[in-house]
């Protein structure tokens, strides 16, 4: 057992794929000799050699484009863009490449190559180093959609995904790099698509992915000091999500309220909602709720983030309406 | 440009020389009489959705894949059917794909654009311009990595020099010296404008830019683009990347049913007078192969290619559900129940 930040977390997850498997190649801007612009892969390129660990211009359609024209032929590229921002300028190479090409090509093969992207605020990073695009990406037949909350999650997430035969884009947040966690010796790979329960509570469900997890459940605490029990979830894998482990929260508290720190409109929680007031109509005897952000780019100035990012009072102040 | 047809008698004149010119044309032959039974097809209603056809190129694709080993891997264009056949798909499960049968090489869920054979390096036709020519990138770096021999060739026409991915994978390609031919076939039209009025430069000035090594070439001369490609092929394979320009002609518009109203008549009525097939034919009767050799050669691709699109036609067309199962390598539903 052993304890670790998020960071090392990754890090470690991508040191034991590169061993137990010399078909996993790193590629991204910075992430040789720099170790990564957060430093995700410090170490890697003297431990694996520049061959698998590769610096690349700044190029980020080229790459992306390289990582499936590499997965078709063979390896399992893991490719790292900055920040999620930047993944406007991958577009083709994950939506009409990457996601497409074993159904089009008609199951001949696969693609099994992971894109790691760090999203969210808090940091002051402003408009265009803060987004929280994974809607995007979910969106998208033929690609998957991890965003782990904690270096456990991280870690098990992370080797799954690049054991995976598919396209992976998967979500670290950076406000979350710090953060300490246990992640034992041989931890083991943690299934895409299966939601965990973090804390359990008979009156309300809160579902949360990434750093939003940390919100739900510092408002499940303050709530606790109301005697209200707020079970909450943390989704882990948005595309495919747990809708099983979702519907079974539902069932035993029959109110729901979903957290991200991505703008609400048209996002991850409204086909959560719209799929619980399908499947789970009977069971809901309240309003289920989004807490999210507004609909306008991330700002910069301190005081404005903050109020722009979902806080644990929002949602307690969700929970409480859905109860009234 | 090279002098047509000087190569080969230079090499070794005689039977080898006649026989390596007859396989090509065989080749130019099985592209050409294939499209043309498409483009009927088509015409009839039969092939479905958006067809490009490479009538006119042939020698482009003839000439580059008999350079290359069945381990090399391609990624083609839109307009890729002379690609596909030439690295050696199967006849029968392109004409099926392109007639929309679950028995074609993609089950019927690609069509036209979208034509692979991972089988034999063929890693697929594209519907988005420039996007074939990061996936060779992509398949490059894995030969490097993976130390195999082999190499990848990435096919795009001169249209797709306007887009910024191509500038970005002849940097990389440069940079990391991989074996990747890069080849461009330069028709003179990105869809409906000509190349004058697209490009503020010329993919000479670009190879240059990036120090990559350039020839251009009558690409309507499968001889020369045969003997190009197999010395570049080998440069590649031991020194990096090359970019093969070669020029050739669109015969067809940018679509089939495409009316070409925007080209000069005088233009296009002059394209018969670089036909591929035309030339080809010239030199072998040349080298003293006769017109019933060639005949026969018709014959022969005439039964295949028959064969195959009667096999097609009687084949089933694709079911849904197995068509949705398969978008993932396993599906949620096969996933749960494991």
């Amino acid at each position: 057992m052993a304890e670790m930040r998020y960071l090392r977390a990754i890090n470690q997850a991508l040191a034991d794929a590169m061993a137990a498997d010399p078909s996993v190649i790193l590629l991204g801007e910075d992430v040789g000799e720099a170790g990564g612009s957060f430093g995700a892969s410090r170490g890697l390129r003297d431990r694996f050699g520049a061959e698998r660990v590769i610096d690349t211009p700044i190029s980020e359609a080229a790459l992306a484009g390289a990582a499936v024209g590499a997965a078709l032929s063979g390896l399992r590229p893991v490719a790292e863009i900055m920040f999620m921002d930047f993944t406007t300028l991958v577009m083709d190479a994950l939506v009409n490449q990457a996601a497409k090409a074993r159904f089009m090509f008609g199951g001949q093969r696969s693609v099994p190559m992971v894109l790691r992207t760090p999203h969210g605020g808090g940091l002051g990073a402003g408009p265009q180093h803060s987004q929280c695009l994974e809607a995007w990406f979910a969106h998208v037949p033929g690609l998957k959609v991890v965003c782990p909350s904690d270096p456990t999650s991280a870690y098990g997430l992370l080797r799954a995904a690049i054991a995976d035969p598919d396209p992976v884009v998967f979500i670290e947040h950076k406000a979350l790099y710090a953060m300490k966690g246990e992640v034992p010796d041989d931890a083991p790979l943690l299934p895409l698509g299966r939601a965990a329960i973090l804390r359990e509570g008979r009156d309300a469900t809160i579902v949360a992915y990434g750093a939003a997890v940390h919100t739900a459940l510092a408002a499940a605490g303050q709530l606790a000091e109301e005697g209200i029990e707020a079970e909450v979830v943390d989704l882990r894998s948005i595309q495919p999500w747990d809708e099983e482990t979702v519907l079974a929260s539902l069932s035993r508290t029959h109110r729901l309220v979903v957290v991200h720190e991505a703008v609400e409109a048209f996002g991850v929680g409204a086909e959560i909602v719209a799929r619980m007031a399908d499947i789970g109509f009977d069971e809901l005897d309240g309003p289920i709720l989004r807490v999210a952000a507004p609909f306008m780019p991330v700002p910069f100035s301190k005081g404005l983030e903050t109020a722009y990012l979902p806080s644990p009072e929002r949602v307690a102040a969700a929970v409480r309406r859905t109860l009234a | 440009m090279s002098q047509p047809g000087a190569m080969r008698s230079e090499a070794g004149a005689g039977h080898n020389a006649a026989a390596e010119l007859l396989a090509l044309y065989r080749s130019l032959v099985l592209i050409r009489r294939s499209e043309e039974r498409l483009s009927r097809m088509f015409a009839d209603g039969e092939v479905p959705g958006f067809i490009h056809l490479s009538i006119g190129q042939e020698a482009v694709s003839a000439g580059v894949m008999s350079a290359l080993t069945p381990q090399d891997t391609i990624a083609s264009t839109h307009r890729g059917h002379g690609h596909a056949i030439a690295k050696g798909i199967s006849l029968d499960g392109f004409f099926a794909e392109l007639l929309a049968r679950d028995t074609g090489l993609c089950r019927g869920r690609g069509g036209s654009m979208h034509v692979a054979d991972m089988s034999v390096g063929m890693l697929g036709a594209n519907g988005i311009v420039g996007a074939g020519v990061s996936i060779a990138l992509g398949s490059a770096l894995a030969h490097k990595t993976q130390k195999n021999g082999a190499i990848a060739v990435a096919f795009f026409g001169d249209g797709a020099l306007a887009e910024g991915l191509m500038h970005e994978c002849l940097n990389m390609a440069a940079l990391w010296k991989l074996p990747l031919l890069f080849v461009c076939e330069n028709n003179g039209w990105g869809e409906f404008l000509p190349t004058s009025k697209q490009l503020a430069f010329t993919l000479k000035d670009l190879a240059a830019a990036y120090r990559i090594p350039h020839v251009v070439i009558d690409g309507n001369d499968v001889a020369v683009v045969a003997e190009h490609a197999a010395s570049l092929v080998a440069e590649v394979r031991r020194d990096g990347p090359r970019v093969l320009e070669c020029m050739t002609t669109r015969v067809r518009g940018h679509f089939e049913g495409d009316a070409q109203k925007y080209r000069d008549p005088d233009e296009l009525a002059g394209l018969s007078a670089r036909d591929p097939l035309d030339v080809t034919a010239g030199q072998l009767k040349a080298l003293g192969i006769g017109e019933s050799a060639l005949a026969d050669i018709a014959d022969e691709i005439a039964a295949r290619i028959e064969a195959a699109v009667e096999a097609a036609r009687a084949a089933p067309m694709p079911s849904f559900e197995a068509a949705q199962a398969d978008v993932y390598t396993v599906s949620n539903a096969a996933r749960e129940n494991a």
